[in-house]
């Protein structure tokens, strides 16, 4: 090496290239890896049908209510008629206000059956969740979610503790373990979050609040007739979710001229996800392969600078007996062993991703703290994975790089008249 | 008499922008093995061309070249690289090194074009870098040398494939008189062991000391002349003599 300095620059332009290769591949296989832990938490046997409120213009109204969703009828068919189906959940969840000794919280009120604590797979801390005796008896009884408690007993044991909502009064038998959000479901792209959430029995809810829904907005009152927010159908092997899926639709629009409801297979969203990765993960290698091309002129640019510096020598050799080929070697030689240089030490940075990474997240929770709350929590909280074909991809494509644009000048080099070249100063 | 180099009407035109040069206009002679020739001439005379031809740089426009028994005149680019590596040993004006590589290294660099570098090749490397009188200089870099011993290096690298003949372009152009002295005494010396030694100078001082010289004059030949100046092989011990004159 005649030059140390021309050489690292060489070498960095590879380095980079490579480096960026596995990291980008990385970050892509992080966060897709993310979102298919969100989707299969959501439960790959399930089928999640909700309600969703049509365009205003299509909706039934049955005098001032406006009257949709899915219905304690259809959750009945459902589960009657179709065999597959091993357990099936309803729900039906309302925007509400709760208060404990002047503390408040905006959340979700959520009625239920004790089998969803199964199915959306929450954890209890201490207590107990809903049970069938108290859907029969029509307790006053809730289990606060994580967030929840935290903000209304942030000082106090929650259990046994009564809390407020809007005006009616429910004892806290029991308290969850946090839960990680998971992903949005009913054509919602936003994570579903259960920190701030109070579980009740639904036959309570149906009881006391019942089905019609009063909302005051700017002045006019809205009213809503909802019976169900959600069922979710867990079928009995995933072989039978889309087949299942296929029969819950069709039995739905049977009687929902309007489409009021969203079906969810998150299968389905798993196998979407497993697409998006691909394309995600073509999109990121090509940014890289981008950065691998200007590393690669970055080498040829050099080269040239080298090969015409080198005229004399060039000149010398071939007098003395080297043929084209053996300069063409020479010049290719120096620029692969330049390329496989960058390219093993981008591979060794590589595989620091995910630690430089989470100090990238972490520094920038203490310099830019907007920037950082702006981040979706997908970003926040992925982690690079090292994709292991990554490896030996960048290696390749930096030794191709190396060859392909060392070509060039090495070829230049030998097709100069050794006459020329000895004459060169 | 076996031949180092013939030459055999040998033409060289060169395109100039629609102009046709005429470098050489039919030239030809003899260089036996064991021959000591100057070749001389004003810039301008042909005489690089000559140079060229006879290293196998470049091909004639026409005639007949013939190195040992095998006329290059037509060979391929490849075949001539070849003859350089084996046949031919080359000594610059400008010593014309590789500034990165040791004393040792330049002398092996045709060897290993030839692909026959050994460790017993390399035993006489040392060898030929001893008998130029720097086997004390093995591991020195090119720049830590004197112009004279940088062309002593050179000497030494044109001898190491064994060659047809020695081909000297100035070879004491940058050197000064005493260095100058030095380097002819050496190819005398060689010369006088049975190298062929042509020479292309305009110095006369330096072509005087050939067996022969030969003039060129507008890419003809002007005279070839038996230097009578020449130190006489008979200087040398007669046995000796005998032995290195080629038959």
């Amino acid at each position: 090496m005649l030059h140390p300095l021309r050489s690292l620059l060489t070498v960095l332009g590879i380095f980079i290239g490579v480096a960026s290769v596995i990291w980008l591949l990385a970050i892509g296989e992080g966060i897709s890896r993310k979102a298919q832990e969100q989707i299969e938490s959501l439960g790959a046997t399930n089928i999640i049908i909700r309600s969703i409120k049509p365009p205003s213009e299509q909706v039934q109204t049955s005098g001032l209510v406006l009257q949709y969703g899915v219905t304690r009828a259809d959750y009945a068919r459902l589960v009657e008629t179709i065999p597959t189906v091993v357990r099936a959940v309803r729900i039906r969840e309302l925007r509400q206000r709760f208060s404990y000794n002047g503390r408040m919280v905006d959340g979700r009120l959520v009625g239920c059956t004790p089998e969803y604590q199964d199915i959306v797979r929450l954890e209890i801390d201490r207590g107990r969740f809903i049970q069938d005796s108290d859907l029969q008896d029509l307790k006053n009884y809730c289990v606060l979610a994580a967030g929840t408690a935290e903000k209304l007993f942030p000082f106090e044991d929650p259990l046994g503790k009564v809390i407020r909502v809007e005006e009616h009064f429910y004892t806290v038998v029991g308290v969850c373990k946090p839960k990680m959000p998971s992903a949005g479901i009913g054509g919602s792209f936003a994570a579903q979050d259960f920190s701030s959430d109070v579980y009740i029995p639904i036959t309570t809810l149906w009881w006391r609040i019942g089905d019609v829904v009063f909302t005051r907005r700017a002045g006019s009152t809205e009213a809503e007739q909802i019976e169900l927010s959600q069922i979710t159908l867990q079928v009995d092997k995933t072989a039978n979710v889309v087949p299942t899926a296929d029969v819950v639709k069709a039995t739905l629009a049977k009687y929902h001229p309007i489409e009021d409801y969203g079906v969810t297979v998150p299968l389905e969203l798993l196998e979407q996800a497993r697409t998006t990765r691909m394309m995600f993960m073509v999109f990121m290698g090509l940014i890289a392969g981008i950065s691998l091309v200007v590393g690669g002129i970055g080498i040829m640019n050099i080269m040239l600078a080298t090969v015409t510096e080198r005229t004399r020598e060039i000149g010398i050799r071939r007098a003395l007996g080297a043929k084209r080929r053996d300069i063409i070697r020479q010049f290719l030689v120096e620029t692969v062993v330049l390329s496989t240089l960058g390219g093993i030490s981008g591979i060794l940075v590589g595989f620091l991703a995910p630690l430089l990474s989470e100090g990238a997240i972490w520094a920038l929770q203490f310099l830019a703290p907007r920037l950082y709350n702006s981040l979706p929590e997908i970003v926040k909280t992925m982690r690079p994975v090292v994709v292991p074909a990554s490896v030996p991809l960048a290696f390749g494509i930096a030794v191709a790089v190396g060859i392909i644009f060392g070509l060039y000048p090495a070829r230049r080099a030998a097709n100069m008249d050794p006459i020329e070249a000895l004459r060169h100063e | 008499m076996r031949l180092g180099a013939s030459i055999q009407e040998i033409t060289k035109e060169y395109h100039l922008g629609g102009e046709v040069v005429h470098a050489l206009r039919g030239v030809s002679f003899d260089v036996p093995e064991g021959d000591y020739v100057a070749i001389m001439g004003a810039s301008g005379s042909g005489k690089s061309t000559l140079l060229n031809l006879l290293g196998c740089l470049d091909h004639p426009t026409s005639g007949k070249l013939f190195l040992g028994d095998e006329n290059v005149a037509e060979a391929s680019d490849d075949r001539l690289a070849e003859i350089r590596a084996s046949k031919i040993g080359f000594v610059f004006q400008s010593f014309n090194l590789i500034p990165q590589l040791t004393v040792l290294e330049n002398i092996e660099v045709p060897l290993y074009y030839q692909r026959r570098l050994s460790p017993k090749e390399r035993a006489r490397c040392k060898e030929l870098a001893e008998m130029v009188g720097l086997g004390n200089r093995l591991y020195h870099r090119p720049t830590q040398l004197s112009g004279g011993q940088q062309q002593r290096v050179a000497i030494a690298r044109a001898l190491v494939n064994d060659p047809l003949f020695i081909l000297a372009d100035e070879p004491t152009g940058n050197l000064d008189s005493a260095t100058t002295e030095e380097i002819m005494a050496l190819f005398d010396d060689l010369n006088r062991q049975g190298k062929t030694i042509i020479l292309v100078t305009h110095e006369y001082d330096v072509g005087r000391r050939a067996r022969r010289i030969i003039r060129l004059k507008d890419g003809r030949i002007e005279s070839i002349i038996d230097n009578p100046q020449a130190k006489p092989r008979s200087e040398l011990p007669e046995d000796v003599a005998k032995a290195k004159a080629p038959q």
